[in-house]
């Protein structure tokens, strides 16, 4: 039972994860953050789970790292963090990952909420990386990602000067694709999920891989791989129920093969 | 903590918080700014509070900033306002819009400068007839702040905007009402009852939802229209969750008064 985190079993395809740490407002300690990517080994692992919607509560998605462990740790221990397995097992995660981002995205946090694919933030969410403050930097993608998503005079910015920006913001650089009413975004987050649940999970999953493709390789690679993806798919059984279901006009029966 | 500049209770349901430095037409210091911080702080945190009243003592409502604080010596550097209103102003004006209850004003007499501009970011602005609302930033120099410059061309229109923050002159109370730039105004004797008892009134009405109509109406001002109906579906559903909603409902079909508990 994790400790640190609340997950619902899958409804309708759909598992959602909730930070519960809120005596540090979900800050990323070492034990949250191996409780949320074996969570998220076990969601792989599950048939009747077709995407995962991650959220923290309306105060905090997540407010950075944890402080106290970070400064217990030297060169030595950094460099055997298991912080970076954990991180990787994140990132493996081949299901659609949504996240729902109210208040502090900051950090550790902001990096998290970047790990997913597709970002949902209430009206009142902050993205930042405020590592600079700490004569530290982002050490979880924040540097990378960040770049990719808001382009570089916003994202360099953000991490030399440490300050936040508002969800609008975010919604304007493109770091998040939309903003609801607070109260809502978890409700707008899972009804994307259901919506992708109800796809061809494998269709699914290749155009997610082809997708983050495109962040770290060139064009031509990029393209090599989508066309070897959609060839792929040309053998799968879902994609001529796929296509059938589509011209009888009825709702697709997917077996995931 | 107890307050030196700002005078504030709570009564049934109704939190006024009274601008108190009547000597100086209750014009800002640092001190009174933290005190209303505080106050603010407790508005938000306190679930008995549903209607927020805010006026002042003495002849006037505010001056705005207390310009001793801000009096700059031959040679010295520039201040950097900009860092006081990023302190003081800026926070202050969110809060009041950003409260999830109705914010009375009841200007009793006059608002100038930021005072002027804290009464048009309330939600309802009363005014004694004797009242005047002067945008003097221009007679120093200066640019209007605390949200003037926005909502004051969405309250009077661009072309009286204008002319108020490039002249400076004294709007009276009553005009401002003609043109529509504060709700109502009254008798300078009969001021604060009206205001506490529209105050107490609302104190009764389902105040979540009342937040949820402030939320709306303040977004218009930025939203498309379709935006805006996305916005209104969205708070709509929030509302319909709501306990005072059921209330609301029940107590029509039984012809009876709601009882509304604000949530």
């Amino acid at each position: 039972m994790p400790q640190t985190l609340s997950v619902l079993p899958p409804e309708q395809g759909v598992r959602l994860i909730t930070l519960q740490r809120p005596e540090a407002l979900n800050a990323l300690n070492t034990q949250l953050l191996g409780e949320l990517a074996a969570e998220l080994d076990a969601a792989e692992a599950c048939a009747d789970t077709r995407a995962v919607v991650i959220t923290g509560s309306l105060r905090a998605f997540a407010a950075g790292a944890d402080i106290k462990e970070m400064a217990e740790r030297d060169l030595v221990g950094i460099l055997e963090d298991p912080r970076l397995a954990h991180w990787q097992r994140i990132t493996r995660f081949s299901k659609p990952l949504i996240a729902a981002v109210n208040g502090f995205a900051l950090g550790g946090g902001c990096e998290l909420a970047m790990h997913a694919d597709i970002l949902i933030a209430g009206e009142d969410a902050q993205f930042g990386q405020p590592e600079i403050n700490l004569a530290i930097m982002p050490g979880a993608g924040g540097t990378q990602r960040l770049l990719r998503a808001v382009g570089k005079s916003l994202a360099m910015q953000m991490v030399l000067t440490g300050e936040p920006i508002s969800a609008r913001r975010a919604l304007e650089a493109g770091l998040v694709s939309e903003i609801t009413q607070p109260e809502l975004t978890v409700e707008r987050a899972v009804a994307i999920a259901r919506k992708i649940a109800e796809k061809a999970p494998l269709a699914v999953r290749l155009a997610k891989e082809a997708l983050l493709k495109a962040e770290d390789t060139d064009l031509a690679s990029g393209l090599r791989f989508e066309r070897h993806a959609f060839t792929l798919l040309a053998g799968t059984e879902d994609r001529n129920e796929g296509i059938r279901a589509f011209q009888e006009k009825r709702k697709p029966a997917y077996k995931g093969r | 903590m107890s307050f030196e500049h700002i005078l504030f209770t709570i009564e049934q349901g109704v939190a006024t918080l009274t601008l108190n430095r009547p000597e100086q037409l209750n014009s800002f210091n640092a001190q009174m700014h933290k005190e209303v911080r505080e106050a603010l702080k407790q508005v938000r945190q306190n679930p008995e509070v549903r209607c927020l009243l805010i006026t002042g003592s003495g002849r006037g409502f505010c001056a705005g900033q207390d310009l001793g604080d801000r009096n700059v010596a031959p040679g010295a550097a520039a201040p950097d306002l900009g860092e006081s209103i990023e302190k003081n102003y800026n926070p202050l004006i969110r809060a009041l819009r950003d409260l999830p209850m109705p914010v009375i004003c009841a200007v009793n007499g006059v608002a100038a400068g930021a005072g002027a501009n804290i009464a048009l970011a309330c939600d309802i602005t009363l005014a004694a007839k004797s009242a005047s609302f002067i945008q003097a930033f221009c007679k120093i120099g200066l640019v209007p702040d605390s949200g003037g410059t926005w909502t004051l061309p969405r309250a009077v229109g661009m072309a009286r905007a204008k002319a108020l923050a490039l002249l400076g002159d004294r709007l009276s109370a009553e005009q401002a009402e003609q043109w529509g730039m504060i709700w109502r105004c009254v008798d300078d004797a009969a001021l604060q009852d009206e205001a506490l008892k529209l105050a107490r009134q609302l104190a009764t009405q389902p105040t979540y939802g009342l937040a949820l109509i402030k939320r709306a109406l303040n977004a218009s001002a930025s939203n498309s229209f379709d935006a805006q109906l996305d916005l209104e579906r969205d708070l709509q559903r929030l509302a319909g969750r709501s306990e005072d909603y059921r209330e609301g409902v029940a107590a029509f079909m039984a012809k009876r008064t709601p009882e509304f508990k604000g949530r």
